[in-house]
């Protein structure tokens, strides 16, 4: 059946008072005719009643009496809508300051975000906030729709300028993924249907991105991680492990390691009503079967031996304060982090941020209601978790004040602190003394297990200038965000130190190069992918890293022609080299040999940066780079 | 990324998913749980999703009945059959005191009526059996003011929900802890619509009552409702017609009214859901007596 094989996309909406978020919520609902009849007849009552000439979408949307009286959101609400392709479950969230907690409870199960901005007003402090708040949380899609287009008579000038303002203020942010459509969520122009009143707007319109942005990318199908909730004993012969796959896979035979015991077994049976898997993924509420009798309760981990998360009773976190009462360094607050509990206590307050321009304000003494920043948290017992960057579900926890009960505080894990006196006790290391370590030299596989990828070399050869060092900075940062071990040589970081006794010479050039190839075999070995960015003029001398590198070397051509380059002279060398004032300058007064059989080439006269970085992201991927074989 | 192809990511799997892990989280840090089992279609899928999330065991919780005494006969005939099929324990509770004394929704008033059979006779069987926690149907799409509800949804010691006091929800992070004098109201399957509904009843092939289905029926219509006979007793001075109709929800039979249908089978119901005009508690008058009328109930102590 066709609807069985529909896909979910949470979603979350974020925007100031009046921006239209309610009336674009409505607006889907209703194009996706997902409105009855009944609730559209209360709702044209309400609007005449209240005075308004068409009917007020936006109502639909209002859920409580309070919130009526007032006429604005306050809680996080749940809607439903679906279409042929996708469900989805939108959490309606307020934008207000004071109610930055409910934005960030809507967030945290997002996959995508909807920032409105209303277009008279452009980027606002508020707009900031969200965007701000959106990355603190990765959530990994992020559409910028700009709203009320038709009282900007739909002008591009408009629209591009919001933009270019909302483009500048994200680079500063950790976000994945954004796209900007210009919208009326009122007449309903590039919701459901193309708006023929901006021929301009090239892009998808809102419903067609929500459908089809892909999102299973984004989950962590790598590290297993399997808390227990609770242990099944229906009778004498039966015992298993109920739990939810936080991450990863895991299959019948596997090896696990139990945390915190660190014993080993293999798993025997995956469990279901529905019967027996030979596999679960990500997401599965499972029962596991297990080789061997091993004790084991609610809280304990199950994972891969080969592939531990960090153990340790001492966290880095950014925090979110929920509670009107402020933060308390003395109380023995309750950490709820997968399905563990443990007493914590903040031993040290580092900032919190101002949300609206990501100022620090070191030296706070606590945290009151919607204060954001970070702290480092003492348990009394271990935990067994990862950064909040690689995988959510380990990397989340709530604190839980132990009088009252509430929900005080949501945090992401950083990681965990780690003190000189710590690193020298092998207790405290705890990389859990029961684990047994395997003899000997760390194998690659065992890098690649723990890293999610396989280790490669991308050479970036090309003219100075021919946008070389732009491309493998992007490129390192999207290798970067999506959590993978990753690396930048280039010309300045090496030519100071390692190679400062170096000049341009052919033979010096030559060395370069070799020292340069050595010390990316030695980062390949240890499981990074490492972007080499140099001129490399000559073909032997790229040959040598090609040599090295067992598998996955990826020679980059980045290709422009000398008169661009000459023209770009973003540094001013060759204006200098023309006029012999810098000797041996590649192209001027020394020969580039361009690759002949390059594994990609880039055209950086016709292809942008981004596209570039996403060329050299599809290589690696093609190659196999981000997949972990067993 | 390993293995892509064995992700094809089906929604109503992860719908299941999520539900499974409630129930067992609140099994795991709750010292008397029960499921409150009001014999509809969404306990009916409730039900399976509590089989699920502990087989091949049973699950570890009784089922509570909050009984009025006006529903269906065709809901007791089935409750005691599926209860009896699947062996769970079935508690049933009532508020016998007003009961007794013939509480009737058009004397007493909807509101009234509801107040004190359904939530008096809930909160009263809470507190006797000492239940720290009771799972509930509710789905936040059955309502405007169930949208706001929680996952989790936190009462006081009268059983009340008060809307701007919830606690922040993140994550799949449930907090569990209560003061001494507080319950908690679970809801795993908050996030399945009504098809969804529908869609896991047809995949699972999941019982339900009969009364779900259309057939020819002599009714009456009063005030828009469409209202079958059968059950009412006497009718005066109103015209009898013959007409296909179903239910599209089952409540108590002097509040629940039948829905103009053809559906036969699972899969008419499901075109019909797809189709449909009217939203689902179009034929309960619980919701239509004012604008807020669930809020208030809810805040009272009404699941
Ligand atoms: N002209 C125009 N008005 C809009 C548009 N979207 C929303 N509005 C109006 O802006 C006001 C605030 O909208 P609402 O959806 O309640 O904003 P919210 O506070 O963000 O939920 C209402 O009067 C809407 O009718 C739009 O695209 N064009």
């Amino acid at each position: 059946m066709k609807e069985l094989n529909k896909s979910l996309l949470r979603l979350t909406t974020t925007g100031s008072v009046d921006d239209g978020k309610s009336t674009l919520l409505g607006r889907l609902l209703y194009d996706t005719n997902s409105i009855f009849l009944d609730q559209y007849a209360s709702i044209s009552e309400t609007s005449k009643r209240s005075g308004k000439e068409d009917v007020d979408l936006s109502l639909l949307l209002d859920g409580l009496a309070s919130e009526r009286e007032q006429g604005i959101t306050i809680d996080v609400a749940y809607r439903y809508f679906s279409t042929a392709k996708r469900k989805f479950i939108v959490t309606d969230t307020p934008g207000h300051e004071q109610y930055t907690r409910n934005m960030v409870t809507g967030a945290s199960n997002a996959e995508l975000a909807i920032i409105l901005i209303d277009a008279r007003k452009g980027m606002q402090t508020q707009s900031k906030r969200h965007g701000y708040l959106l990355s603190l949380l990765q959530v990994p899609h992020m559409i910028v729709a700009i709203n009320k287009m038709d009282l900007v008579d739909y002008s591009q000038e408009v629209y591009d300028e919001i933009v270019a303002d909302y483009v500048e203020f994200s680079g500063k942010l950790d976000i994945h993924d954004i796209s900007f459509i210009p919208i009326s969520a009122l007449k309903g122009d590039n919701v459901a249907s193309r708006s023929e009143k901006m021929p301009w707007y090239q892009g998808e319109t809102l419903l067609h991105v929500l459908e089809n942005v892909h999102i299973v990318a984004d989950k962590n199908m790598i590290d297993f991680r399997f808390p227990v909730q609770n242990v099944l004993r229906p009778d004498l012969n039966f015992r298993g492990f109920a739990g939810t796959v936080t991450s990863g896979t895991i299959r019948v035979g596997d090896e696990i390691a139990v945390l915190p015991s660190g014993k080993k077994t293999k798993v025997k049976e995956i469990v279901t009503y529905d019967g027996s898997l030979s596999e679960a993924t990500n997401g599965r509420a499972i029962v596991l079967n297990l080789e061997d009798e091993i004790d084991i309760s609610r809280g304990d981990m199950l994972v891969k031996p080969n592939n531990l998360p960090t153990i340790t009773d001492h966290i880095n976190a950014f925090i979110i304060w929920m509670d009107d009462e402020p933060l308390d360094q003395s109380t023995p607050y309750i950490l709820k982090h997968t399905t563990s509990k443990v007493k914590a206590f903040v031993s040290k307050i580092h900032y919190t941020v101002n949300v609206n321009n990501g100022h620090r304000n070191k030296g706070v003494k606590s945290f009151s209601l919607n204060d954001t920043g970070r702290i480092e948290l003492k348990t009394v017992k271990n935990i067994y978790c990862d950064s909040y960057r690689k995988n959510q579900g380990t990397g989340s926890f709530i604190l839980i004040d132990p009088i009252s009960m509430r929900t005080v505080a949501s945090g992401m894990i950083q990681g965990p602190v780690t003190t000189l006196g710590e690193i020298n006790d092998p207790v405290k290391t705890n990389k859990s003394s029961n684990i047994v370590w395997q003899k000997g030299g760390i194998e690659p596989k065992q890098y690649s297990m723990r890293n999610g990828h396989k280790p490669a070399v991308l050479w970036l050869t090309g003219f100075s200038g021919s946008g070389k060092s732009t491309i493998a900075e992007t490129t390192a940062h999207r290798l970067f965000e999506k959590g993978h071990k990753v690396i930048l040589l280039d010309g300045d970081n090496v030519r100071h130190g390692l190679c400062g006794d170096l000049n341009f010479s052919i033979e010096s050039r030559t060395e370069n190069i070799r020292r340069v190839s050595e010390v990316a075999k030695l980062f390949y070995n240890t499981g990074h992918i490492v972007i080499c960015s140099f001129i490399s003029p000559l073909k032997n001398d790229r040959l040598l890293g090609r040599e090295l590198i067992e598998k996955g070397f990826f020679e980059v051509y980045v290709k422009c022609d000398i008169e661009e380059c000459i023209k770009r002279d973003v540094k001013g060398l060759y204006a200098k080299a023309i006029a012999g004032e810098i000797p041996d300058f590649t192209g001027i007064s020394s020969p580039y040999e361009a690759p002949e059989n390059a594994e990609i080439t880039i055209d950086t006269m016709s292809v942008s940066v981004e596209q570039s970085a996403e060329m050299l992201l599809e290589a690696l991927e093609k190659d196999g780079i981000f997949t972990i074989d067993d | 990324m390993t293995n892509l192809k064995h992700n094809t990511f089906k929604y109503l799997e992860q719908l299941e998913d999520e539900a499974i892990h409630i129930i067992r989280e609140v099994v795991a840090e709750f010292k008397n749980p029960v499921m409150l089992y009001s014999v509809g279609k969404d306990s009916a899928v409730m039900i399976r999703l509590a089989q699920k999330a502990f087989f091949p065991g049973k699950f570890p919780f009784k089922l509570l009945h909050v009984d009025t005494e006006f529903k269906f006969p065709e809901m007791y005939d089935f409750r005691d059959q599926f209860v009896k099929e699947i062996g769970a324990n079935l508690l049933i509770e009532k508020n016998q005191e007003w009961i007794d004394k013939k509480a009737h929704p058009l004397e007493l008033g909807v509101d009234k009526c509801c107040s004190l059979l359904k939530t008096k006779g809930l909160l009263d069987a809470i507190k006797g059996h000492g239940f720290d926690a009771a799972f509930g149907g509710a789905r936040r799409d059955e309502e405007k003011s169930r949208a706001k509800e929680r996952i989790f949804s936190v009462r006081d010691e009268f059983g009340q929900w008060d809307p701007k006091n919830q606690r922040p929800e993140l994550w799949n992070l449930y907090n569990t802890q209560l003061l001494p004098s507080q319950t908690v109201r679970v809801f795993p399957i908050s996030n399945f619509t009504e098809l969804d509904i529908w869609q896991y009843i047809k995949k699972e092939d999941i019982p339900i009552v009969p009364l779900y289905f259309a057939k020819v029926r002599k009714v009456v219509e009063k005030n828009g409702l469409i209202v079958p006979v059968e059950h009412y007793g006497p009718i005066k001075d109103e015209e009898v017609k013959d007409l296909s109709c179903r239910y599209r929800s089952l409540g108590c039979i002097p509040c629940t009214g039948a829905i103009k249908s053809e559906a036969k089978t699972i899969d008419d119901i499901i075109e019909e859901v797809i189709n449909a005009k009217n939203s689902e508690r179009e034929n309960r008058i619980i919701d239509l007596t004012s604008d807020s009328s669930m809020e208030q109930k809810k805040r009272e102590g009404y699941f």
